[in-house]
Parts: C-alpha cells; sequence; structure tokens
C-alpha cells in the first residue's frame, strides 16, 4: 500500500518536470529537422510560468472549473496508473478529464472553440475502441486488469500482444496531438481552427491545460512502456524510438480530415484488435 | 525572476501594408532566422499574444480590427509597429482611406523603422520591446500587490 501512495506521489510531483523535458526535447529534435538551432530544452516550463504571470481573462467563469476539473482528472489518471490501479479504471478516469476538456470549450462560447470541442470529440470516439482493446488485450495475456499484475508479468506482454502495441502507438499520435492528426488543438502554436479548443483560452486556464498535456505525455508513455515492463531497459528504449518516431511523423505529414482520422483508426483497432485477441482466444 | 520575456508569443497583423514588411515579418520565423530560439512563437490568436506586430498604415477598415485584436490580448502586451507605414502611414499617408500610423488606434510601445523594415531591425525592435514588456509586468504585480 505504502509502495503504491509512493508511486502516485512521485508521478504527481514528477511528471510535470518529465514531461516538460520529453516536449523541449521534442522542440529541439524539429527544430533540426527542420535546419532550426530551437529553444532552450526548457521551453515548454518557461511558456507555463509565463502563462501563469498573464491576466486572468477568462470569457465565463465556468470555463475555469471544467479546465481544473480536466487537470485533475488528468492526474488522478496518471496516478492510478502508476500506483498499478485497474487498467478499466484509467482509460474511464481518461474520458472524463476529457469530457471535461470538451466541456470547457463548449462553455467559452465562440465558434473557434466549437469547432475544437466537436473535433475532440471525433478524436476521443477514435481513440477509445483501441484503448478498449488494449485492456481487454492485458487481461487474455496476464489474466489481471491491474497496471500491478501487468508490470509484475514474467515476460513481456508485448510478445503476446505484438499487434495490439502497433495499434496504441497509433492512436497515440491522436493522443499526443501530433500531426497528421492534430485536429482539435496542438501544443505547439499552429493557428485559427488547429488551435481550435483552446482559442478561447487565456493566461493560467491555457497554463492549466498545458500542465495536463505535460502530464498526459507521461502517462501514455508510461503506457507504451508496460508493453515492455518485465524488462525496464528495453521499455525505455522502446519509449524513446516511439517518441522519436512521433516526432518524424509529426514532421513529415501534413494533417488530414477527420473522416480518415476516425476511419483509420478504427480500421486499425478493428484489424489489430481482432487478429490479435482471436489468435490469443483460439491459442 | 520573471519568465514573460523567455516566451514572448506573438500575433502578426498586417494593417494595410503593400505585403512587403509582411514578407519580412515572416522571414524572422524561416530557419534563416529562427526566432523560434528565442521562445518566439507565432500565435495567430490574439488571446494567447504578448507581442502585437503591426505592418501598413491604419485605414478606415482596418481600425476596428486592430482595436478589437489589441483589446482582445491579456495583459501585459506590448505593440511593435513594423515599418514606416505602420509608424506614421509612409507613402500611403495621403490616401483618403487612411488614418495614419497604428498609434492613431492604439498605443505603440516600439517603432521600427525601414521600408521594408530588415529583419535584423524587426528582431531588434522585438528585444527593445520586451524590456518593455517586463516593466509592464512588473507594474502589473505591483498594483495586483495593493489590491490585496
Ligand atoms: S514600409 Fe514600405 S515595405 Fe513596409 S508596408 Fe510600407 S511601403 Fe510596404
Amino acid at each position: 500500500m505504502i509502495e503504491e501512495i509512493i508511486f502516485a506521489i512521485g508521478f504527481i510531483i514528477l511528471a510535470p518536470f518529465i514531461g516538460a523535458l520529453i516536449g523541449g526535447i521534442d522542440r529541439k529534435v524539429t527544430a533540426r529537422m527542420q535546419g532550426r538551432v530551437g529553444p532552450p530544452v526548457l521551453q515548454p516550463l518557461y511558456d507555463i510560468f509565463k502563462l501563469f504571470e498573464k491576466e486572468k481573462a477568462v470569457v465565463r467563469n465556468e470555463v475555469n472549473f471544467y479546465i481544473f476539473s480536466y487537470l485533475i482528472f488528468v492526474v488522478f489518471t496518471g496516478a492510478l496508473f502508476f500506483s498499478g490501479g485497474d487498467i478499466l479504471l484509467v482509460i474511464f478516469a481518461l474520458t472524463l478529464a476529457h469530457a471535461f476538456l470538451i466541456l470547457g470549450a463548449y462553455a467559452a462560447v465562440s465558434p473557434y472553440s466549437h469547432v475544437g470541442a466537436e473535433r475532440e470529440l471525433l478524436q476521443l470516439m477514435a481513440v477509445e475502441p483501441m484503448l478498449i482493446l488494449a485492456a481487454t488485450g492485458f487481461y487474455m495475456a496476464t489474466g489481471s486488469f491491474a497496471v500491478k499484475d501487468i508490470a509484475l508479468w514474467p515476460e513481456p506482454v508485448v510478445l503476446t500482444i505484438p499487434l495490439i502495441f502497433v495499434g496504441i502507438v497509433y492512436v497515440l499520435t491522436i493522443k499526443l496531438r501530433k500531426s497528421p492528426f492534430d485536429l482539435a488543438t496542438t501544443h505547439h502554436a499552429h493557428q485559427e481552427l488547429v488551435k481550435g479548443l483552446t482559442t478561447e483560452f487565456a493566461g493560467p486556464t491555457l497554463g492549466m491545460v498545458e500542465i495536463a498535456h505535460l502530464y498526459e505525455t507521461v502517462f501514455f508513455l508510461g503506457i507504451v512502456w508496460l508493453f515492455f515492463a518485465s524488462m525496464p531497459w528495453v521499455g525505455l528504449a522502446a519509449v524513446i524510438v516511439v517518441y522519436f518516431l512521433e516526432i518524424l511523423v509529426d514532421n513529415t505529414t501534413t494533417r488530414v480530415r477527420w473522416q480518415v482520422m476516425l476511419r483509420s483508426a478504427w480500421l486499425v483497432a478493428l484489424v489489430a484488435g481482432a487478429i490479435n485477441l482471436g489468435v490469443l482466444a483460439l491459442l | 525572476m520573471s519568465y514573460i520575456t523567455k516566451s514572448p508569443w506573438i500575433i502578426h497583423y498586417d494593417g494595410s501594408s503593400c505585403n512587403g514588411c509582411d514578407i519580412e515579418v515572416l522571414a524572422c520565423l524561416t530557419p534563416l532566422y529562427d526566432l523560434e530560439r528565442f521562445g518566439i512563437v507565432n500565435t495567430g490568436n490574439p488571446k494567447h499574444a504578448d507581442v502585437f506586430l503591426i505592418t501598413g498604415g491604419i485605414n478606415e477598415q482596418s481600425r476596428a480590427v486592430v482595436k478589437n485584436t489589441y483589446e482582445q490580448m491579456p495583459d501585459p502586451k506590448v505593440v511593435v509597429a513594423v515599418g514606416i507605414c505602420a509608424t506614421s502611414g509612409g507613402v500611403f499617408r495621403e490616401c483618403y482611406n487612411i488614418m495614419g500610423g497604428v498609434d492613431t488606434v492604439i498605443p505603440v510601445d516600439v517603432y521600427v523603422p525601414g521600408c521594408a523594415a530588415r529583419p535584423e531591425s524587426i528582431i531588434d525592435g522585438v528585444v527593445r520591446a520586451l524590456g518593455i514588456l517586463e516593466a509592464k509586468r512588473a507594474k502589473m504585480a505591483e498594483q495586483e500587490g495593493k489590491k490585496q
């Protein structure tokens, strides 16, 4: 019990810094790929601190409540995951967090933020089947929904459910808000519609969204790691490779329409999930 | 310690410029000048921006847009007028629809000379604007301290 609490608190304290470091390296690598120098590695932290120095301008006060709830539930999701909780509960908490984010965007009455909110809903729809299939896959591979049991499983889970791993990496692009699936918003300052969801958020409100994004990044890389949990260093290498792939894809693709995102994500979930789980069920 | 000078986000608006100064502003963001290494990002959203870059003079139609954009930016904020047109109306100042420089509508903090303004002088102007931004932030923090 004590151990679990330590892991949860460790996540809550360390994740923003790790997330910011990852984000900073991301921006540096992106800049190098484009032949630029790029900002300092700690730039994401500077950005967030700056946002909290700005004026508290908000369209309606409800927005702050929704965005704060979003942040809290994202933190809860990650803490639950790293303390070895039930992976189904983790997924539901994550969905709830995003529901709050969408409510926040809807509450800030503006056409741009409504378009952003609708796109975020579509992203949620695209990702959800794969996440549920992943939870099922973990269960069929190890006989438990608890992240703790999956992490302590003697052999790498990825050997049993390789296709589900591929599917998760695919939807990771949507979840990390990277091109070609950065429809609702990106953490880079793209313009107009692409910034949709966060168009109406300013100052500290936007800061909370950014912090939540740092937590989310660490959480999702944690899921990637879970596939290799019995060999921690291989897991770390896998996380680095996967994240590098994400940056590469981010820089070499253009944005797609939401139809393509939804169909391809569902197709990947259906094919990868069905084949993998089918084989597992037959064995 | 203040972070606002380490991460100034820019919004760029073209009042009624001939597009000369405009492309120079965008040139600053390309790999050659790479403004992002100073943490500067081109946002296109007034609510996220700290620095308002305007090129070209203000005419009757763009007046409302400039004012509206300026008012949507949360404090602290600075305005940089880029190019001769933005400072005084330049070669267009005698036109029937031109009101003059940007300062006829909103307060301007830094004037960047040139026709077209060179990327180096634009960067120089933005860096000078950062000093003003920091001063404004300090003043804002002081006022907030007084209120409590
Ligand atoms: S200052 Fe010169 S280059 Fe710039 S907008 Fe005016 S006319 Fe065009």
